[in-house]
């Protein structure tokens, strides 16, 4: 009984945050929605056990992603949305087709699947379990993901940096000219 | 049947001068064009002369075959060759008459640049008739058939650059390809019904069968199909029309291909094809009645002709009449000896025709010639021989094949008889005519000087015989020559030898000795019922009778030429005024090829335009082709909005898809 | 006890306003947490199974399925500036250069 007020609860805010999502033109309350989803995520996973997981979401998503995409909104100085020409077909079809996806998974999970009921903290999954599984059988992905990202910083660095940056870090000897060009584009 | 391993050669002579005049001769001297030519034609001729020597009736007929061809179950067919009296008779002729055309043609081709392709299209020419005349099943003649065809094709329409030369070329070979297919179907029903179309084989085949006097049957049928054939080859009713327009051809090949040889396959043909026919009475009929309303009507269409070669064309047409008479009658031996005389004549009215064109610069109008008989000797009076043989007068050759073909006529049918001596006297009007209006009286044909200035009236006739001379004479050459002169001797040789056979030529037909040579091939057992080949005790007061006829008659030709012609020349234009639109029916060849354009040419090309290419060809396939790279253009033209560089559109489309794909999966699932 | 479809049908929603957000929405960073909204979703979906089905990998593959939404998060902000940088705009529908 619990298990399921606790659900409702933390499903509910889930889905709000969602629909408050879509529901604002403006990204930062967009964004504050999604920390709202994220966080109620979290406590779905602590229901389902998931110990590690729901501290990685909350420390991860909500705290590093998200503050990243704050970062981005105020950097580019994002307004409200406005409203542009846009695309019939995205309406027509895009919709249409995303509902009956949704409806369809539904309907499937609920009366043809073979699940079960599961209890709170059904697959305890703490940091020791997680370890154990990580530097074990999943070792070689754990170290990929690790160059994943070097290599994620490193282009993130390049792509958002400017050009007469990039420009200045050539070993090679630039000419004069070139920096003058590459000054007046800054201004664009 | 006796092997003998070098028949084959006498064809693979001349292809073999064909080739090599046809691929290296471009660039080669005339020297050696003519060298190659002629030897190899000269070689063929010679190996003639050499199995004929040796040929013997008993050890006939000779045989070789060369390569195994088709094989199909019962049917064979192979590259074979056989010699019996009748292919040696028409061996004889072809590689004889041939080469001498071949000599004559040297002196006059040579100053054509297209020399190298004349003389290698005559040896292909030669190659193509002596596999016909050689041959020993019909497919190997059929080979020769189309080939000859083929090499008339080429000739005719040798000076090709001239749009009349194209043309007739091109009808030539379209009518006989209108006999041909009559010639398959022939083939096609023989293979058939008797599984072979080897002469031996066939023939023992048809031999025992008994003559369909009822109604037409099979062998009737196979009969006028092979009628249909040679009538397309050898110039008769209804398919005469290409022959008249065959003289755009140079002058020998109009002697060697349209007198002498080629257009005489057909009665080759219907001579080999005897044993079908006697037992085919109806057939025979058939034969003998195209021959004779030919030879008639040809005559009646010469008299009123101005070009000499074509006055010479339609005797031709007219004297093949006279052969197929002779075969519809069954006096096949009479035709083939008719055949071999006229090779000679004719050979020879062409060959004496083409030298005095030659000798007056390219003119063809008789109404410009004349008086000829001082500045050519020589050429007048073989000529003249010539025209004797051919009106019949005795004791040249064309007295005896032709009185031996009337008076087997009038054995038949008294009405065959008849109309064949009213043609042999239209034959000796039309061709001593010729006579008077090109040797006789005085010449015509401008001043004796050539007159560069243009000022009298005299150089003004001049000036448009030159233009005539492009227009009628073709790439022949500017000779400016001014006034007549005679052929050099190249030319003339081949004229003097054929004289002389035409003069002594006839007596092998003398006792009929020619007939008994030929007997082991037309005569064979003779049944009860066959139309009999051999002749039948008519008297010989009747034979001397008929024979004393003809030869008045011709004189009477004769005579009515002179007088039109020699001593009354305003006679003709009033005779013809009086006959007003009857003359002019006949000038203008009875307006048979305009009857011909109406009936079938014309609708022929409209239809095609309309209907196969307009419609069909245009309307469907092009229709069809472009019609769907256009569907595809509209197609791609509505699918491209797709990508429309619109984000969210791609996402649409991805939601979509994405949706399609779980419906699927959920079905499978659940199904 | 909660069936275990419950949770399933929760991370359909999530997942199904992820696309309609990235249908919906015409700025560009908008999108982008949409997308993110997506993965969200999906992490659900494996933690649950892994509870059902007590497979602990279920959740380690959540974790490297965080990994690569935090890499790609990353550059896919250094896109946005540098695009943003040339057009001017974060209106998705005006970055349309590439139709036909």
């Amino acid at each position: 009984m619990l298990h399921l007020i606790l659900f409702l609860f933390f499903g509910t805010l889930c889905v709000a945050g969602a629909v408050n999502l879509l529901a604002h033109t403006h990204p930062i309350n967009s964004a504050l929605s999604l920390i709202v989803v994220m966080a109620s995520l979290a406590g779905e996973y602590l229901l389902l056990g998931a110990e590690f997981v729901a501290a990685i979401q909350v420390i991860v998503y909500a705290g590093a992603i998200m503050v990243l995409f704050i970062f981005v909104i105020m950097l580019l100085n994002a307004g409200a949305e406005e409203h542009s020409g846009g695309s019939r077909i995205a309406i027509l079809l895009g919709i249409p087709g995303a509902v009956i996806g949704f409806v369809l998974v539904a309907w499937t999970v609920l009366f043809h699947a073979n699940t079960v009921s599961v209890p709170i903290g059904a697959e305890h999954g703490g940091p020791t379990e997680i370890a154990r599984l990580l530097f074990g059988p999943f070792l070689l992905p754990f170290e990929i993901t690790s160059v994943l990202i070097l290599i994620a910083i490193m282009g993130a660095v390049v792509l958002a940096s400017k050009p007469e940056a990039i420009a200045k870090r050539q070993p090679h000897p630039v000419s004069s000219e070139t920096h003058e060009l590459a000054g007046a584009g800054k201004g664009r | 049947m006796t092997p003998n391993k070098y028949l084959w050669l006498i064809p693979m002579f001349p292809l073999a001068g064909a080739a090599i005049n046809g691929f290296f001769g471009r660039h080669s001297s005339r020297k050696a064009i003519t060298a190659v030519a002629l030897t190899l034609c000269g070689a063929s001729f010679v190996l003639a002369l050499i199995i004929a020597a040796g040929f013997s009736s008993a050890s006939a007929p000779y045989y070789f075959d060369l390569a195994h061809w088709l094989r199909s179950g019962d049917f064979h067919a192979d590259f074979s060759f056989y010699l019996d009296q009748l292919s040696l008779v028409m061996m004889l002729v072809v590689t004889g008459v041939g080469f001498l055309i071949h000599i004559y043609s040297v002196g006059y081709m040579w100053e054509d640049d297209g020399y190298y392709r004349f003389m290698s299209y005559l040896n292909l020419f030669m190659f193509f008739m002596l596999t016909l005349v050689l041959a020993k099943n019909y497919l190997m003649m059929f080979i020769g058939w189309e080939g000859v065809g083929l090499a008339s094709y080429l000739l005719i329409g040798f000076w090709f650059t001239k749009d009349s030369a194209a043309s007739a070329g091109k009808k030539a070979f379209i009518v006989n390809r209108i006999g041909d297919f009559g010639f398959l179907i022939a083939l096609f029903l023989l293979i058939k019904h008797f599984g072979t179309l080897d002469y031996p084989a066939l023939f023992a085949k048809i031999q025992p069968l008994s003559p369909e006097t009822a109604g037409v049957g099979l062998l009737t049928s196979i009969g006028i199909l092979l009628m249909v054939g040679a009538a397309g080859k050898s110039a008769q009713i209804p398919l005469y029309v290409w022959l008249p327009d065959a003289m755009e051809g140079p002058t020998p090949v109009s002697a060697l291909i349209h007198a002498a040889t080629m257009v005489t396959a057909g009665v080759y043909m219907v001579a080999r094809s005897h044993v079908i026919f006697e037992r085919a009475p109806s057939a025979m009929t058939v034969v003998a009645i195209i021959g004779t309303l030919t030879a008639l009507f040809a005559a009646t269409i010469g008299i009123a002709q101005t070009d000499i070669k074509k006055v010479l064309a339609y005797s031709t047409v007219s004297q093949l009449g006279y052969m197929f008479m002779a075969c519809g009658v069954g006096a096949f031996s009479a035709g083939i000896f008719h055949l071999m005389t006229h090779a000679f004549f004719k050979g020879l009215l062409f060959l004496a025709a083409g030298s005095v064109i030659h000798g007056i610069g390219g003119e063809q109008d008789m109404r410009k010639m004349g008086g000829l008989r001082t500045y050519m000797p020589w050429t007048f009076a073989t000529m003249g021989i010539a025209t004797l043989a051919i009106a019949g007068i005795p004791p040249l050759a064309g007295f005896w094949s032709k009185d031996e073909i009337l008076a087997r006529a009038f054995d038949e049918n008294w009405v065959y008889w008849l109309i064949g001596l009213i043609t042999a006297f239209i034959t000796s009007f039309y061709m001593f005519r010729l006579m008077y209006m090109t040797f006789g009286g005085d010449y015509r044909g401008g001043s004796a000087a050539h007159d560069v200035t243009h000022q009298s009236a005299d150089a003004h006739a001049m000036h448009d015989k030159h233009a005539t001379d492009d227009t009628a004479h073709g790439g022949h050459g500017d000779h400016s020559h001014g006034e007549p002169h005679e052929s050099p001797w190249v030319m003339l040789g081949p004229l003097v030898i054929l004289a002389l056979l035409s003069l002594f030529g006839g007596f092998v037909g003398i006792g009929d000795r020619f007939e008994h040579f030929l007997d082991p091939v037309f005569r064979a057992p003779v049944e009860p019922g066959l139309v009999a080949s051999s002749r039948e005790a008519a008297s010989k007061t009747i034979e001397y009778t008929l024979m004393c006829i003809s030869v008045t008659v011709a004189g009477f030709g004769w005579f009515l030429a002179w007088l039109l012609y020699s001593s009354k020349p305003q006679l003709p234009a009033r005779i013809a005024e009086r006959m007003g639109n009857l003359y002019k029916a006949v000038a203008n060849k009875y307006y048979v090829d305009e009857l011909y354009a109406v009936l079938f040419v014309n609708p022929l090309i409209d239809g095609s335009a309309t209907v196969l290419w307009h419609g069909i060809d245009q309307g469907v396939i092009d229709a069809t082709v472009n019609g769907s790279a256009d569907a595809a253009r509209r197609v791609s033209d509505e699918v491209r909005h797709m990508q429309s560089g619109n984000l969210r559109s791609y996402a649409g489309w991805v939601a979509a898809g994405g949706a399609l794909v779980v419906a699927y999966m959920v079905w499978m699932g659940i199904r | 006890m909660v069936p275990l479809s419950y949770y399933l049908v929760l991370s359909g929603i999530l997942f199904g306003c992820g696309v309609l957000g990235f249908l919906i929405k015409r700025n560009i960073i908008t999108i982008f947490m949409s997308i993110e909204l997506m993965l969200n979703g999906v992490n659900l979906s494996f933690v649950a199974f892994a509870a059902q089905w007590h497979a602990l990998s279920g959740q380690i593959f959540v974790f490297f399925v965080m990994v690569v939404a935090a890499a790609e998060a990353a550059v896919g902000l250094a896109i946005i500036i540098a695009v943003y940088r040339t057009r001017e705009t974060l209106n998705v529908d005006q970055v349309n250069l590439l139709k036909l």
